[in-house]
């Protein structure tokens, strides 16, 4: 027997294999019961002894290029196979997915949890207070005794006689806070809420909005703290280029009263669509609280100042976003709040 | 209101200042100049004409020479009233008239036309009506200057400034009031009007007695002016008043209203002849009527001031005068009224009667007596130089007005503290000059007198503080922020729980709405028998009450969305709703309205929908969150209201209380709509939970199932609870797999299939001791519902 040849044959062989199956062929008709090297190896007690060695040697050699060849080209064809059966779990990954409902906050929500955030980690308390609310303490607390000219401008929605009405303003809850406070020790808070005005609703008016009021009473607040607030505030929602100035305005309840606008944070400052070609932008009013509010609510005007400060939180989302109908935010079209569902980008 | 600023030239000189700088620098001081606007047009020239020839080739059109001061143009004019030696306004070539109509050489019909001779219309000056269009082109008086800009010789040059003025600054509703600020503003001096009457011997006292019955009336002064010519007003009260935005009737009306424009102080003219010799002021009674000028029966109460001639009401004071005294063309003898009334009073008769006029929009504010007694005098000087009048001697008057000086007395410390900066002291002392108070500067303070003409300033320190800071600039204020021991900020504990609740639904999917608290008295009724709290005047009928429930909003949200293609509406709401009762009391409310897809896939068919035990799901994970796990329970009840669905209903309890309910929307209505509601403020006084770590067993689990076959009426719970009761502590969860009606089960029965898992954190349990505890639960829900156990 040649085994150069026969190991040539066995290379061959296997080379030719293509499925498990054939390859297993293969193993019998060398190895199996019968198989050509199996009985190679039971024949060696018919060599003479001195051939024995030599005989082995070959033997051997044969036997160990066929498990070589045979394991290589077994693993080749498992492998083979395992990938065949992966094969079967190939899907069109481009098919569309399960859409998630991850819910999301009501857009003058979440510009209010932005400031809110803000002004906690300034040290302010978020508090709030009903709309149902007193003449009392929505007017008269306030600096506007009945009959005040400036009840002209907010037309306000009484509910019995002139003593109870739906709150045309945030700023009651100053005067509730500050009496409420037994021991006249400083106050900084932020109450933001639902308010109610006798407008018709169209583009720009809406007979429910929300506002957020602040107030700070301590001993030395100016209207300068007040700026430097108001500048941040304004930093915080349209970006740390805009700039902040204060217009002389009127509020009974602040004395001296401003209007604060910011610079307009589309253009610039060149005039745009958005601040109407001035530049600016207005937020909200402002003022250092008036002596008779505080002396009012308990506070010595001598010992103390403080100054409130309040804005629209429709206007300042209308103008944030470019949103240009207020009713946007009450007809809550899904397709809106969906959009908005997603967190700031830088 | 409207400025003229061509009349408050006549007071401070702004004449060579650039209007539109001027009115920036009032508005940053804080008067807001809201609208600037100017006459803006330009190549206009006056011109003579010098010959009229026909047209050739027209019927209608005539070849005019004009003589327009530098050369003289051919123009074609087609004006009826065209003729040589008129004084006619020119629109010169390249002239852009209202309607952007350029003037351009052109050919009219083969002869050539340089320009355009103008009607007052055509320049947007006079309105376009018939009549306008038939006076053809304007004549100007004979003496105009050729080659002058007709614009400037008609004094129609002027600018006009609309102010939008806060509720403070009335004393800005005047020209003179005004010019005060800019002179103050521009650091510029002001000079009010002068001038001189010529009295008649005749005192007005003989022929005129004045009573006042009322405390509403502080001052009442009347005049008598006698031979009075009504007729038209010189050109410059009419420009002034129309660029003031009122129209001119007569001279005589047209004075009371200029006087009015100038002193802000609104007066009455009374035919004197028709009044008698007596006026009487006083409260009016319940029901009195009157006829007003514009010939409008009005009743009146008591709250109303009238002024009567003693037999009937001559006018409601400060609003609008009667009928039976209108001054007109024949009126010879005007009886002059100026006076101050209670404003509070005015204000609420002008709003009740819907009677707000130029008049009533000042008389209800503080008026300055100064300027009563100066504006009867300067309209007297009007009647008497502008409608031939005669004026009597003396003035009657009635006048209680407390005259005292205002004094604020401020430190320079006080000053800086409020506004946070260092003014020099020589800033304040040039700002208070500019403004016209006078002021002593004594040991660090200043004690200012405040002039009458500023209401809006009073003797509190503040308020001249914002006078200093306006005129200095806030400009100059500087950021900085208050000096304060530094504080934890944090929600306060109502507003906590709402925010984790909100937190939570988002969670959870939903998507948070907001909605109107006011509502239709049919929604208020939807989901409460409760009478809703219901606004006084109302402004429509869908917004008069004050919502109970917040699902009907919920429902509106539902409709918009679907209405607009969007199906799968998963939202919440929390909102304060608040009570009919003493104090109006406030109760806060989560409500959720699930329908549609949950968990959504467009092309697998197994999307997650809204249904009964999703909400339900979704009520228990909120409920566990805020730390009430194992306290809950569903309380299975006929809903009260027709819009929940008569079988799909339940009360949710805490602790045995209800704080709402789920349900499902009655089908007539919504189809598949599912809602609950909560009371936040019920639950959060419930204690909740607090977080503790509890050890997870290191022992295996024994899990045993069982199915029972009940009647159907025996509620899951119900055996859940049994089971519960008797597992004692190894019992560690209990588990429902299945619900099975139908084949194999007698009708009228249900199988429910149970695995109970039982656990130690000590030991390893045995089988034995296990078994013995099973088969006596199964004892029990046996005995308790008369089950029988099923086998599989």
């Amino acid at each position: 027997m040649n085994y150069d040849v026969e190991k040539q044959n066995i290379i061959n062989k296997i080379k030719e294999v293509t499925t498990l199956q054939q390859l297993n062929e293969v193993r019998l008709y060398y190895v199996g019961k019968n198989g050509l090297i199996s009985n190679l190896r039971s024949n060696i007690k018919n060599i003479p002894n001195e051939e024995k060695k030599e005989y082995g040697i070959k033997v051997n050699e044969l036997s160990n290029c066929f498990e070589e060849n045979y394991n290589i080209k077994k693993e080749e064809l498992e492998t083979l196979e395992v990938d065949k059966q992966l094969q079967k779990d190939k899907i069109d990954l481009t098919m569309p997915s399960y859409s998630f409902s991850s819910g999301s906050s009501h857009i003058l929500e979440k510009v209010i949890e932005e400031l809110e955030e803000f002004y906690i980690s300034m040290g302010y308390d978020v508090v709030e207070g009903p709309e149902v609310e007193k003449d009392l303490y929505n007017f008269e607390m306030l600096n506007l005794p009945k009959g005040h000219p400036a009840r002209d401008a907010q037309d306000t929605f009484y509910i019995k006689g002139d003593e109870w009405l739906l709150r045309s303003q945030t700023s009651p809850v100053q005067v509730r806070t500050m009496l409420e406070n037994k021991d006249k020790t400083p106050i900084r808070i932020i109450c933001p809420g639902k308010t109610y005005r006798r407008d018709y609703d169209d583009a720009t008016h809406s007979h429910q909005f929300m506002q957020m009021e602040g107030l700070v009473v301590s001993k030395d607040i100016s209207l300068s703290d007040l700026k430097g607030t108001m500048n941040l505030t304004a930093k915080k929602l349209f970006g740390e280029k805009v700039e902040t100035r204060f217009r002389p305005s009127y509020y009974p309840f602040t004395e001296p009263s401003v209007e604060f606008d910011v610079s307009c944070f589309k253009c610039d400052g060149k005039g745009c669509n958005v601040c109407k070609n001035t530049g600016w932008i207005t937020i909200g009013g402002a003022g250092v609280v008036h002596p008779n509010v505080l002396d009012m609510s308990g506070y010595d005007h001598n010992k103390y100042q403080g100054f409130a400060f309040g804005f629209g939180i429709e206007r300042i989302t209308m103008v944030k976003y470019g949103i240009n109908d207020i009713r946007t935010f009450y007809t809550n079209d899904l397709r809106v709040t969906n959009a908005f569902n997603q967190r700031e980008g830088e | 209101m409207k400025i003229s600023t061509n009349w408050i030239n006549d007071f401070v000189d702004i004449k060579d200042l650039d209007k539109k700088e001027v009115a920036d620098l009032i508005t940053n001081a804080g008067v807001n100049v809201e609208q600037v606007t100017s006459c803006n047009l330009n190549n206009l020239v006056i011109g003579e004409i010098e010959s009229v020839t026909p047209h050739s080739d027209s019927d209608h059109l005539n070849v005019c020479m004009v003589n327009v001061g530098k050369e003289t143009l051919q123009i074609v004019c087609g004006a009826s009233n065209v003729r040589k030696g008129l004084k006619v306004i020119v629109a010169l070539c390249g002239a852009i008239l209202p309607g952007n109509f350029e003037i351009k050489q052109r050919d009219v019909r083969g002869v050539s036309s340089n320009g355009m001779i103008c009607a007052l219309f055509e320049l947007g000056l006079e309105e376009k009506t018939t009549e306008t269009y038939n006076k053809g082109i304007y004549e100007l008086p004979m003496d105009a200057p050729v080659g002058m800009d007709p614009i400037k010789y008609l004094g129609l040059d002027d600018t006009v400034y609309e102010l939008d003025l806060n509720p403070n600054r009335n004393d800005c509703l005047s020209h003179l009031g005004f010019a005060y600020e800019v002179g103050t503003v521009l650091s510029l001096p002001v000079k009010k009007p002068t001038f001189e009457i010529n009295c008649l011997k005749d005192s007005i006292k003989n022929h005129f007695s004045l009573d006042i019955a009322t405390e509403n009336c502080k001052l009442f002064l009347s005049r008598m002016v006698t031979g009075v010519k009504v007729k038209e007003s010189p050109n410059f009260i009419k420009q002034r008043l129309e660029a003031a935005g009122m129209r001119s009737i007569n001279n005589v009306v047209d004075i009371s209203n200029y006087v009015m424009l100038l002193y802000g102080q609104p007066l009455h003219f009374y035919d004197k002849d028709k009044l008698g010799d007596n006026i009487t002021v006083r409260m009016a009674t319940n029901n009195e009527e009157v006829v007003t000028l514009d010939n409008q029966k009005r009743v009146l109460n008591d709250t109303d001031i009238v002024v009567t001639n003693k037999k009937e009401v001559v006018s409601i004071a400060g609003v609008m005068g009667c009928l039976n005294t209108e001054v007109e063309s024949s009126t010879t003898n005007i009886l002059v009224e100026s006076a101050i009334f209670n404003p509070y009073n005015l204000r609420y008769t002008s709003i009740r009667l819907g009677l707000r006029s130029e008049a009533s929009l000042r008389s209800e504010k503080q008026l300055n007596y100064e300027y009563t007694y100066e504006a009867i005098n300067y309209a007297c000087y009007l009647l008497e130089k502008y409608a031939d009048g005669k004026v009597l001697e003396d003035i009657v008057n009635y006048d209680v007005i407390d005259k005292k000086d205002k004094i604020c007395t401020v430190s320079i410390d006080k000053i800086n503290r409020v506004l946070g900066i260092k003014v020099p002291k020589e800033d304040i002392d040039k700002i208070l000059q500019r403004l016209g108070f006078s002021y002593q500067f004594e040991n660090d303070i200043y004690t200012v007198t405040i002039p009458n003409r500023r209401m809006d300033v009073s003797s509190l320190c503040e308020d001249l503080i914002e006078e200093i800071g306006r005129i200095y600039g806030y400009d100059k204020l500087e950021n900085t922020l208050p000096v304060e021991p530094i504080k934890v900020g944090s929600y306060k504990k109502t507003t906590k729980f709402r925010k984790d609740t909100s937190k939570e639904m988002r969670k959870l999917g939903l998507n948070e709405v907001k909605t109107y608290t006011l509502v239709s008295c049919e929604e208020s009724k939807m989901l409460s028998d409760e009478d809703a709290i219901s606004l006084l005047l109302p402004m429509s009928n869908d917004k008069a009450y004050v919502r109970q429930s917040l699902i009907p909003s919920l429902l509106k949200v539902y409709d918009y969305n679907k209405a607009h293609g969007v199906e799968d509406i998963n939202i919440y709401e929390i909102s304060n709703i608040y009570h009919n009762d003493e104090q109006y009391s406030e109760e806060t409310l989560l409500s959720v309205l699930m329908s549609g897809k949950y968990l959504a896939n467009s092309w697998l068919n197994n999307s997650v929908n809204a249904d009964f035990y999703l909400l339900k799901g979704l009520l228990m994970q909120y409920l566990n969150y805020m730390g009430y796990s194992d306290r809950v329970s569903l309380e299975v009840k006929t809903p009260k209201y027709d819009i929940l669905h008569p079988y799909v209903y339940a009360d949710v309890l805490v602790d045995k209380e209800r704080i709402g309910f789920i349900s499902k929307i009655n089908p007539k209505n919504y189809n598949e709509v599912y809602v609950m509601e909560l009371s936040l403020t019920v639950l959060m006084k419930k204690k909740s939970k607090r977080l503790k770590y509890e050890e997870v067993s290191k022992y295996p689990d024994i899990v045993k199932d069982v199915a029972f076959v009940v009647a159907k009426e025996i509620t899951c719970e119900d055996i859940l609870k049994v089971i519960k009761m008797n597992g004692g502590k190894l019992l560690k969860d209990v588990k429902v797999f299945d619900l099975y009606e139908g084949e194999h089960v007698e009708s009228g029965k249900k199988s429910i299939a149970y695995s109970l898992t039982f656990n130690s954190v000590e030991r390893t349990l045995l089988d034995s001791e296990i078994d013995v505890l099973f088969r006596n639960i199964i004892e029990k829900v046996k005995n308790k519902f008369d089950a029988e156990i099923r086998d599989r």
